[in-house]
């Protein structure tokens, strides 16, 4: 799965090359030229709020107003950044992201994997139903669970708490996660366990030693969509933060620097870019995982 | 998705001893799952029902047991008829555009010789990346009537400045446009996946017997895509029922009701009312799941019809 979509274009390009050259051989290549010129246009247009707003974070409030379109600022305007980040608390928003998102993505891959492990090698009773919960619940909207969840972190005395939220984050269905898992560990081959069997290792050691680390690829996977979801969650975090405002994440914080300060136009483009950016550079940096696995979620 | 594990292979046996000595261990091994996800999705799912048969104003405060008398309640509220039919909306108008022109892009971008098609899907996924609830802040910023850069393109054109997210005739709009920009990455992914399904040597067949363009793409592309575009189409149905983190951030469900959808209107009864009721809410939240139910049931149930249909034909 993990070359799913860039192998097979691969194979695609040399056996259409002969045909191709035989009739039109200029006006194909043209073609292309074209259609990517159209698409790059295309292109900056669908990205140019997000440079506009990284452009904003750097210009000062008349600059915004006086420059318009223009994604270059006559002046760099850096203090920006160091109001939101100090002033407006953002560097306490980042910390608190960081910690949630962590543990939540730590939780989920180690408790699905682990589940999906044991649904995949094992007959076990109430597998079937547990399956069959699973996934009868990806559907569920926050909207549904949402009081519950609150009730029930309030009575645990979790609620203003980050355990509360990540707990809350890491409890949420995960189906996919499980799925992908499941779907790994019933491929592996039988003797591989019977190897460890033979060779005196135990369950839990097959597991961490042999299956684990086989997983890598899913692991991958898993670990960058659940990183994706959990940063950028929002429901929860709002409202396990009501009357804890230290404990917020970037993107509540960014709703309450708005709510204070929505005036200061360029503090809330340096708040909006120091919340997207972190995001956006991993995306770049392990895209191959982020595409591939929504692209092997939708095709299993 | 939900298919994988009745497709594949049953799993392995081990002998009746084996099983019998792994016992904990199973148990250990499924527990965390069972746990957290029965505490904080299965109980809370189930537990609304409870909940919604409650008079009970905020956290902590007492609360009485009052039937059904909610739901009489929602029925007969226009809000929440309103918050329907605005998610609706959002669901009618985005899902066909976003399915369709995410096939096109998919479909030009998954042409290995085209230059920069690596870049390309990178640019048109980044919105995708972004975290909702900031792009929705931002856009309030963008679509600014004074400072925003779409109004300064307006006045560059010679038009008259438009106030997006203040007036109730263009909110629901504006909101729609950048939910479909921020979404359209994923929906293009999903075709990308869906197209490296189709065999090549179709279309090499194809091109021998002299097929066009066209020809290929009607009689060998489209058949082949039909049953992802089912899948694709309810995935995106879902997660456009769930356009909260969006229209909170941009519009809060105003000007007038006008961009209301469920989830914000069940949060909003819960949580930030002046008057804020969670039974209530509750109530709505259930109401909200049996929605969810019907639309993914008759998705469901319209596919079955339509392959159904086929196999007959065939």
């Amino acid at each position: 799965m993990t070359s799913t979509l860039s192998r097979p274009t691969a194979e695609r390009a040399s056996p259409a090359k002969g045909t191709d050259r035989r009739r039109l051989p200029v006006s194909r290549k043209t073609m292309r030229w074209v259609q990517t010129a159209i698409l790059v246009v295309v292109a900056l247009i669908w990205i140019y709020p997000l440079l506009w707003i990284f452009a904003a974070s750097v210009k000062d409030a008349t600059g915004i107003f006086a420059g318009g379109l223009s994604l270059l600022p006559e002046q760099w305007h850096w203090d920006n950044y160091s109001r939101a980040w100090s002033e407006a608390g953002f560097s306490r928003y980042m910390i608190n992201t960081v910690i949630v998102t962590v543990a939540t993505v730590a939780i989920v891959v180690v408790r699905c994997a682990a589940a999906g492990y044991v649904i995949a090698r094992y007959r076990f009773r109430g597998r079937r139903l547990l399956i069959g919960v699973l996934a009868a619940t990806m559907f569920i909207p926050t909207g549904l669970f949402i009081v519950p969840v609150v009730e029930l972190s309030d009575v645990l005395g979790l609620l203003n708490t980050h355990l509360g939220l990540i707990l809350a984050l890491a409890g949420g269905g995960h189906v996919a996660a499980v799925l992908l898992y499941a779907g790994f560990f019933a491929q592996i081959p039988k003797e591989l366990e019977e190897a460890a069997v033979v060779d005196g290792a135990g369950f839990a050691r097959t597991f961490f030693r042999i299956m684990l680390p086989l997983s890598g690829p899913i692991t991958a996977t898993v670990v960058v969509l659940t990183f994706l979801a959990t940063w950028n969650n929002f429901f929860l975090p709002l409202v396990f933060t009501f009357s804890v405002p230290d404990n917020r994440t970037l993107a509540v914080g960014m709703l309450a620097f708005e709510g204070t300060n929505s005036t200061d136009w360029s503090g809330l483009a340096a708040a909006a870019s120091l919340s997207l950016l972190p995001i956006l550079a991993l995306f770049v940096l392990l895209q191959r995982h982020f595409v591939e696995g929504i692209a092997g979620a939708v095709k299993s | 998705m939900a298919t994988t594990l009745t497709r594949s292979a049953p799993p392995p046996t081990p002998p009746r001893s084996a099983r019998a000595r792994h016992g904990g261990w199973i148990a250990l091994f499924v527990a965390p799952t069972v746990v957290l996800f029965g505490l904080y999705t299965l109980w809370p799912s189930l537990s609304s029902v409870f909940y919604s048969m409650l008079e009970w104003r905020g956290l902590g405060t007492d609360r009485s047991f009052i039937g059904l008398s909610h739901y009489e309640r929602a029925l007969a509220d226009p809000l929440f008829w309103r918050s329907v039919g605005v998610t609706m909306a959002i669901i009618a108008v985005t899902v066909p555009i976003r399915v369709a022109i995410a096939l096109v892009l998919a479909i030009m971008l998954n042409n290995p010789r085209l230059p920069l098609a690596r870049l390309l899907r990178t640019a048109f996924f980044l919105p995708v990346v972004a975290t909702t609830a900031i792009v929705g802040i931002v856009m309030g910023f963008v679509l600014d009537p004074s400072a925003g850069p779409v109004n300064t393109l307006l006045e560059l054109l010679g038009l008259p400045p438009v106030d997006f997210l203040g007036s109730s005739d263009t909110a629901l709009g504006s909101v729609m446009a950048v939910h479909i920009w921020k979404w359209m990455g994923i929906t293009m992914i999903y075709w990308l996946a869906a197209l490296q399904t189709v065999p090549m040597d179709l279309y090499e067949a194809a091109e021998i017997d002299g097929a066009g363009t066209w020809h290929k793409f009607r009689h060998i592309t489209l058949p082949m895509l039909t049953p992802f575009a089912v899948i694709i189409t309810l995935l995106t149905v879902v997660e456009t029922m769930q356009v909260f983190d969006l229209v909170l951030t941009m519009t809060g469900g105003g000007p007038f009701f006008s961009t209301l959808v469920t989830e914000v209107y069940i949060y909003e009864q819960a949580f930030t009312s002046a008057n804020p009721n969670l039974g209530y809410a509750a109530t709505l939240g259930v109401l909200f799941g049996v929605l969810t139910v019907i639309v993914v049931g008759s998705l469901l149930l319209i596919t079955r019809l339509v392959r159904g249909r086929k196999e007959v034909t065939a």
